[in-house]
């Protein structure tokens, strides 16, 4: 019992100040440093790049030219703030359409299936997307053509006229981000309702709530953390998307995500497209910590 | 955020910054000042060179002839001079090639190609501008001063085919569907018929659709200027209403699947889409002329086997060659004599017999090459000119 | 949780809702049956035409055909790979301090892990690019692999931690109480009960980097990945062998995932077995003191 002596001293008998607070920063080191170096360098070096003026022959000189953002946004030639506008319209349709989309999916696996038929139905919604998002994209622009399998079905039943295409258009530039970003609204979603306790909505309704209140009152709010972490997700992959719009867009659906990808690797405008993505970034930084107060999560670093 | 947080947010962002400023201070540096700034001297470059067994192609996708895997064309060569080709068809855009070659070239580093084909147009003078590319020594090319058509004989962007022998042709010119539509398509204007509308492909490489729009006005667009070029755009706005989509090399996608019924096209994806299912889809020359273009040639500096990319295009300006893989291409034939090849040897008569792949002298008349960028800041006034149509 | 719903509540079906359920499911798998449809299509140009041709098997015998398509491939294997391990060595550090710890830029990091997430990949991919291009770095594969490891990074550190947040740490403490130092205590107690999060990270990081297209398209030189091979092809005209690549991947990845579960299931029952005992076991040895 009395085994004291036998038992091994503990190693770090003389704790000093630096002993017992370094440990987090020694693990954090690589990690952290990382990311510093080839995450947040690079943003601000984009932000650097905008602001440089040059060639790619000749080369590009620091000379701090903030007109580049008056002269892209306010007196360009090419309409950058349409595609700017147009990218959030994308991206607002495409988050509306998901979450109404998703969450009655995530609602019937959370809730009406039995515990062993979770894991498969959830993994089947992940399913398709094992397959590269290119190909899965351009197997649609094929499916939606003129004379593919659905516009022919639509003019048989005599449901649409004979100018109806769906490739081209904005909506199917939206329904392509829709089906890109099923699986990340439906995940976060599903999660949040997993947590509610089934016995708060078997209390409600002990309470005589119906069905449509506990809904509303009990089961929405309580997601609330899934459907923000979904928005965040599909809102800014959408917006900066620049392969669904050049696939299955036309005329009129040119994004701020193709302006960027245009302007680095066929223009060759470095500080164009730099001062576009800075650009972005800031915006969508802003809305996003617009949307966070909104809707009352408190601290966002929490959530990672 | 509690005050605290947001000042050490803001501190740790000023940070940052002074710390990129000092990375960034040096900007970015021109490929002028990388890699091609010395001065070559190209006799003894020859001269020194030693004959390796070994070759580098790189190419566009279905750019030669192949039959299950195999190019008859290739295996000739081996069984003729020895030399071991590694074909690879890793070119799928001018742009992003060049993207992908320049840093190694400024570098002074191989591309680990010898032969590399790239179309006419700022890449190419940007290669020629920038010293990337290796001068021809055509005392060992006299296939090529024999057999060549006047076509690729001393073009507007390299004078005297000093680093560039054509490897296909192309042209640029109409192709409609005959299914939608019946009257004969005869004029650029066509592609602004309000009856098209919604039904109307444009090309998005912006070089393409303001030569369309300059031939339209009359002006050859090898000549033009830039006050020409604004002038041309006010067509192309007024069109845009008609458009269905600015597409790159999909275009034929569109017009095969009947989502377009008329649209600029290239005189050899026509010609395959004919055999390939889609005999309906016609190509035209519109009475303006057409344009030309030429996908070259070229041997990138630093090239580990130049002597053998030298023996190939020898090789390939020859009436055999030249026939067997332009059987395959299908696109418009470098070498003239090759016609009688495929006819008599090959028999061949649908492609022999081809306008658009042996046109003859009057529609090569009516053929118009590319404007050539004198420098960085007139390919931009290019661009700023006719991106704003396709964006 | 949401099982603990009684069981009437639970049964109560709504048709609707599974009839949507599995509507959009087979949207989802729609392009996918196309894709496998016409991976089988004989194809006179060697391009796909959505025109049908035939019946053939040719392009499955024919794989490495395409000039750089194998090629590419493989060096999409060989960048998830070395970036999903790399990044699970780099980030579980990273997600222990955050998860145990708490200390001055705290917040600032987990800021930064957030943002390396949320940012979209095209602004990734643009900075990126210029600062390599500031910093005269030629693209190619290193440059891949550093931007791929440090937006995996960020992915690892999010399961980690929220595995890490889900574990008692009174089991560390324990070994602590008995003599161990830190490093065993990590690698005798902690790494095995993360394991499973590890796994999910790397195989979360593998997934990301191998389809990610637009960050890589930015950065990759002359280096050609599967997914620019593909976008590059889409515009040219794909080969049919991309699509025999896709039916593979599809099914490969099928079967690994059914074999997870069932192997996950016997884990589970075997582990259910083991606590039985374990628990008879308590049960006994408190006996003696409770008398």
């Amino acid at each position: 019992m009395s085994d004291t002596t036998t038992l091994a001293k503990p190693r770090n008998r003389r704790p000093s100040w630096v002993r017992r607070h370094s440990p987090p920063y020694w693990l954090s080191l690589v990690g952290g440093g990382w990311m510093l170096a080839f995450f947040l360098i690079p943003l601000v070096s984009g932000l650097i790049v905008s602001l440089e003026t040059g060639n790619p022959l000749t080369g590009y000189h620091l000379t701090w030219n903030w007109s580049i953002y008056k002269q892209l946004f306010v007196h360009s030639d090419i309409p950058y703030t349409t595609f700017f506008l147009r990218s959030l319209y994308y991206g607002a349709a495409t988050t509306i359409l998901s979450i109404l989309i998703s969450y009655p999916m995530a609602y019937y696996i959370a809730f009406k299936v039995r515990d062993r038929w979770k894991s498969p139905l959830l993994f089947l919604v992940l399913l398709s997307f094992f397959v590269s998002f290119v190909i899965r994209t351009d197997m649609w622009s094929f499916i939606l053509s003129n004379q593919g399998i659905v516009i022919t079905a639509l003019r048989k039943l005599h449901l649409v006229g004979k100018n109806f295409h769906i490739l081209g258009t904005s909506n199917a530039v939206i329904g392509g981000d829709v089906y890109n970003n099923l699986a990340f609204m439906v995940l976060p979603i599903y999660v949040a309702l997993e947590r509610i306790d089934g016995r708060i909505l078997e209390a409600a309704r002990d309470l005589y709530a119906n069905g449509r209140q506990v809904f509303l009152k009990v089961v929405l709010p309580l997601s609330r953390a899934g459907i923000f972490a979904g928005v965040l997700l599909v809102f800014i992959t959408t917006v900066g998307d620049p392969v669904v719009s050049s696939l299955l867009g036309g005329v009129g659906t040119y994004t701020i995500g193709q302006a960027i990808q245009d302007s680095y690797l066929t223009n060759q405008q470095f500080n164009v497209a730099a001062a576009l993505s800075t650009a972005l970034m800031v915006v969508l930084g802003i809305i996003m910590f617009i949307y966070a107060k909104v809707f009352g999560t408190q601290n966002i670093e929490n959530l990672v | 955020m509690p005050r605290r947080e947001l000042l050490r947010t803001a501190g740790a962002g000023a940070g940052l910054l002074g710390l990129s400023s000092l990375l960034a201070a040096c900007g970015i540096v021109g490929s002028d000042a990388r890699g091609g700034a010395d001065k070559v001297d190209w006799v003894s470059y020859w001269r020194e060179q030693k004959r390796t067994g070994q070759l580098n192609f790189a190419n566009w996708p279905l750019y030669i002839d192949s039959e299950h895997g195999k190019s008859e064309s290739l295996v000739d060569f081996t069984k003729a001079t020895g030399i071991k080709v590694d074909y690879e068809a890793v070119i799928q855009g001018d742009a992003p090639f060049y993207a992908a070659i320049e840093p190694l070239l400024s570098a002074q580093e191989s591309t680990g190609y010898d032969i590399v084909v790239m179309t006419n147009g700022w890449y190419l003078t940007q290669l020629i501008n920038s010293n990337f590319l290796v001068e021809l020594d055509h005392s060992k090319l006299p296939n090529f001063a024999n057999y060549a058509s006047d076509l690729v004989k001393n073009p507007n962007y390299d004078p005297g085919n000093k680093y560039s022998v054509t490897w296909q042709t192309g042209f640029t010119g109409i192709a409609y569907n005959t299914k939608f539509i019946d009257r004969p398509i005869t004029s650029f204007n066509d592609l602004a018929d309000p009856a098209f509308k919604g039904h109307v492909g444009m090309m998005n490489d912006n070089v393409e659709l303001g030569c369309a729009a300059l031939l339209r006005m009359g002006v050859k667009p090898a000549n033009s200027t830039p006050k020409q070029w604004a002038e041309s755009t006010k067509w192309l706005e007024k069109q845009r209403e008609l458009v269905l989509g600015y597409y790159d090399q999909s275009y034929i996608q569109y017009l095969e699947n009947e989502d377009t019924w008329i649209t600029q096209a290239w005189s050899g994806d026509v010609f395959q889409a004919n055999l390939s299912g889609y005999p309906h889809l016609k190509y035209v020359v519109p009475k303006e002329g057409q344009v030309v273009w030429h996908d070259n040639m070229l041997i990138p500096r630093q090239a580990q086997n130049p002597l053998s990319a030298l023996e190939w295009m020898n090789f390939y300006y020859t009436p055999k060659i030249a026939g067997i893989v332009e059987d395959w291409v299908n696109y418009v034939c470098p070498v003239p004599k090759a016609q009688q090849y495929i006819a008599d040897v090959i028999k061949d008569p649908t492609v022999a017999n081809s306008p658009l792949v042996f046109p003859p002298a009057s529609i090569t008349a009516q053929s118009n090459p590319y404007y050539v960028y004198k420098d960085y800041d007139e390919y931009e006034t290019w661009n700023d000119t006719f991106n704003p149509i396709i964006e | 949780m949401a099982s603990n719903v009684s069981v009437p509540e639970q049964r109560r079906r709504s048709p609707w809702l599974a009839s949507f359920y599995w509507l959009v499911i087979f949207i989802t798998f729609v392009p996918i049956i196309v894709m496998v449809l016409y991976s089988f299509n004989n194809a006179p140009t060697s391009r796909i035409t959505f025109a049908w041709n035939g019946f053939t098997t040719y392009w499955y015998r024919n794989l490495t055909q395409v000039d750089g398509l194998s090629h590419a491939f493989v060096t999409s294997l060989e960048v998830a790979l070395i970036s999903a391990v790399v990044s699970v060595i780099v980030g579980t550090p990273l997600s222990m301090a955050l998860g145990r710890y708490r200390f001055w830029g705290k917040g600032l990091i987990s800021s930064m892990v957030f943002a390396d997430i949320a940012a979209p990949a095209i602004v990734v991919g643009a900075a990126s690019l210029s600062f390599f291009l500031s910093i005269n770095l030629d693209t190619g594969l290193l440059t891949i692999l550093i931007a791929h490891i440090a937006f995996n990074v960020a992915y690892v550190v999010v399961v980690v931690r929220a595995r890490l947040s889900g574990m008692d740490s009174s089991i560390e403490d324990a070994a602590r109480d008995l003599g161990a130092g830190p490093f065993t205590t990590f690698t005798r107690v902690t790494l095995p009960l993360l394991w499973p999060a590890l796994l999910a990270a790397g195989l979360l990081a593998f997934a990301m980097s191998i389809d990610d297209y637009v960050i890589t398209s930015f950065v990759a030189g002359s280096t050609v990945t599967f997914p620019l091979f593909v976008y590059g092809a889409a515009k040219v005209g794909l080969p049919p062998q991309v699509l025999c690549f896709g039916t593979i991947i599809f099914f490969v990845g099928l079967l690994l995932a059914l074999a997870n579960g069932v192997l996950n299931r016997r884990h589970l029952a075997a582990r259910a077995a083991t606590e039985d005992d374990a628990t008879k076991i308590v049960v006994e040895t408190k006996q003696p003191a409770a008398v």
